[in-house]
């Protein structure tokens, strides 16, 4: 393993202004925190910005930055990543998910004597972001529909990222087997691509260059329009290993269950290699990740075993369902819509819910209906329910698998702790 | 395939179906399944030509390019128009709708030709996007209970004298002309800005596709529990928009 670095830190050469900023966010963090309201990373990173807007500039200049964006997994590929560096230095991160720049600018501020700052990203803000901090590695996994009522359009992110991006000095890991990430990244000059597979397909059918019908042979992709094609990997998952660029591969051991984690860890492999972190030491180092912010946690509740699954968009349902127990497993789905989760619940209708068949299955969340309409359609038998207990007291015998969107699955990390 | 299936075609769904549309199509198979029928049903894409000999034929919504593209294809494949020459029924949604109208908006903000099977146009609205749920009192000719939604649209879509209004708006922005109008429709051809979908909202209208398409006007019962419970909480969510 490389020796630890001097520590350089993020903090500890601001100038004043922003070391002044620092103080005065962490004194709005803790009044919000003593107040109750949550961890407090966000008031304070948005105090601190309002003393000092160019602070993210400011903390990122001594650290090796790393963002993480995408539609699916960002959270987890984020602590991955996060694990992995930490075989060559200290790593400050927004370990929780706050990853709008007022969350990044608190975490950053958290980590004083760290080399690296490896940061989640939300899609929207990844431009100014990376305009901010200068990253030396920007890791891009997928885009496909989320929260059409609020948010961009799946392909005009894409856009937003090709243009905003292209004149980044940052390594970008791309996955090479999502159309729309190829050509968000395509334009830059240094692209480490990676095969790290696409389950969900529905927003690659049309050529993101020239909008032409996308042909997908196989693995492969290309649009026989204007020749833009799947380019040539250089890090793949194959099966469960990683398959770096020398063509040797590596058992991915994760406690984490699922294709997309596989998937994740192919992709944080990658961006650990830029930084001298071998393949073999990084997944190790993966391995140590259990649940991440709660997610894929299983706990004890009412007797019984419950594993908390979030799923969010039609593709992150895809990745949740094929990692599930077996039928007769019992399943319990939980759908809200607040505006955190988006406000309109027709994206249930691009979930195959009809992989639920065999399964009992029990509905619940302020959307119950919805879903109980989309399961009558899907031919699932289930119980509407109102609270997670009186699922988990009907539910048959076996581990009981809830999955759940964005605040759904936080009303659900409540209920289990009582 | 039996002769005697009901063929119901999906038109474009790389182009056409970013808001959940599918769903529509899920409801009219399962609902003309559950009367006994046979469907037969045909997902079209947008490199493969329209069929002609389809039953009911469903256009979902869009984001605006892939608009753009659905329009240019439709337009240079006769099959649709012909279909509807036959008497197929035809329902779009939101950029469907705006397809089958002479004209809309495209993403480089020029007028595009639609393919004319409605009398009606599309121009992109001045003010806030139509973005939440929405209520409306369906035309009384088409023997519909109220039709509940939700709605995602910048476009406005005036109605000539060829079409009537699907609906009248009583919560959200339908048309978006100011007049209260929401869709259009003449004999067999529906145009609508409603997701929800609409169809999984709102059985009636599924029924009513299948009804015209059948030439009918009464199918055997189904069993409607959970649509009417999930009808009934939209309509009050809607009507009380404290929370």
């Amino acid at each position: 393993m490389p020796a630890n670095p001097e520590p350089a830190g993020p903090s500890a050469t601001l100038p004043p202004r922003a070391k002044l900023a620092v103080t005065a966010g962490k004194v709005a963090a803790a009044v919000s925190r003593t107040a109750g309201r949550g961890s407090g990373s966000v008031i304070g990173g948005k105090v601190a910005l309002r003393l000092d807007p160019d602070l993210l500039r400011s903390l990122a200049e001594n650290l090796d930055v790393v963002l993480v964006s995408a539609t699916n997994g960002k959270t987890t590929t984020t602590r991955l990543i996060a694990e992995a560096l930490k075989a060559a230095g200290p790593v400050v991160s927004n370990a929780l998910g706050a990853n709008m720049p007022a969350g990044i600018t608190s975490a950053l501020a958290d980590g004083s004597d760290a080399r690296f700052g490896v940061i989640e990203v939300d899609e929207k803000y990844l431009v100014g972001v990376a305009k901010d901090t200068a990253p030396k590695a920007i890791a891009l996994l997928n885009l496909s529909r989320d929260q059409l009522d609020r948010s961009s359009e799946t392909r005009m992110l894409a856009e937003r990222w090709r243009e905003g991006l292209q004149g980044s000095e940052a390594v970008i890991i791309a996955n090479a087997d999502d159309p729309l990430v190829t050509w968000a990244a395509s334009s830059c000059r240094k692209v480490v691509w990676v095969a790290a597979g696409q389950a969900y397909r529905e927003d690659a059918w049309s050529c993101p260059s020239c909008g032409g019908v996308m042909q997908r042979p196989g693995e492969d992709w290309f649009c026989p329009s204007c020749g833009f094609r799947r380019p040539q990997p250089h890090w793949a998952l194959q099966g469960e290993h990683v398959v770096d660029p020398q063509g040797q591969g590596w058992l991915i051991q994760l406690q984490l269950p699922g294709r997309a984690n596989l998937s994740n860890a192919t992709s944080s492999a990658a961006v650990a290699a830029v930084f001298g972190v071998h393949p073999q030491i990084a997944l190790q180092r993966m391995q140590a990740v259990q649940a991440v912010a709660g997610r894929y946690e299983s706990v004890q509740f009412g007797g019984r075993e419950v594993r908390l699954l979030l799923a969010k968009n039609p593709a992150g349902w895809l990745e949740t369902f094929t990692l599930i127990d077996q039928p007769p497993a019992p399943v319990v789905l939980s759908v809200n819509a607040l505006s955190a989760d988006g406000t309109d619940t027709s994206w249930l209708w691009d979930v195959d819910y009809e992989r639920l068949v065999g399964h009992p299955v029990f509905v619940m969340g302020q959307r119950k209906l919805d879903l109980a309409v989309r399961l009558e359609v899907a031919g699932v038998h289930f119980q509407v329910v109102e609270t997670l207990a009186q699922a988990v007291a009907a539910a048959p015998p076996g581990r009981i698998e809830a999955i759940a969107n964005y605040t759904a699955f936080q009303q659900l990390r409540r209920d289990v702790r009582g | 395939m039996s002769e005697s299936a009901l063929r119901l075609v999906w038109v474009y769904p790389d182009l056409l179906s970013t808001y959940g549309d599918r769903g529509n199509v899920l409801v009219v198979e399962r609902r003309a399944r559950q009367r006994g029928l046979e469907v037969a049903r045909i997902d079209v894409r947008s490199d493969q030509p329209i069929p002609t000999s389809g039953d009911i034929y469903l256009l979902g919504g869009g984001e605006d390019r892939p608009q753009r593209l659905a329009g240019e294809r439709l337009r240079a494949d006769p099959g649709l128009g012909r279909a509807v020459e036959n008497g197929a029924i035809v329902l779009g949604v939101c950029a469907g709708y705006q397809i089958m109208g002479h004209e809309f908006i495209d993403d480089m903000g020029q007028r595009t030709p639609g393919l004319g099977l409605l009398d009606v146009w599309s121009t992109r609205g001045e003010g806030a996007r139509n973005v939440g749920d929405i209520l409306a009192e369906p035309d009384p000719r088409l023997g519909l209970p109220t039709l509940t939604g939700f709605e995602n649209h910048q476009g406005v879509t005036h109605l000539g004298q060829g079409v009537s209004p699907l609906a009248r708006v009583t919560v959200g922005g339908g048309n978006g002309t100011g007049d209260g109008t929401e869709g259009a429709w003449r004999d067999t051809v529906f145009g609508t800005y409603l997701h929800g979908p609409i169809l999984a909202r709102n059985p009636g209208v599924a029924d009513l596709l299948i009804k015209l398409a059948l030439d009918v006007s009464a199918l055997p019962p189904a069993d409607n529990t959970w649509y009417e419970a999930l009808r009934a909480e939209r309509i009050a969510a809607v009507q009380q928009p404290a929370q």
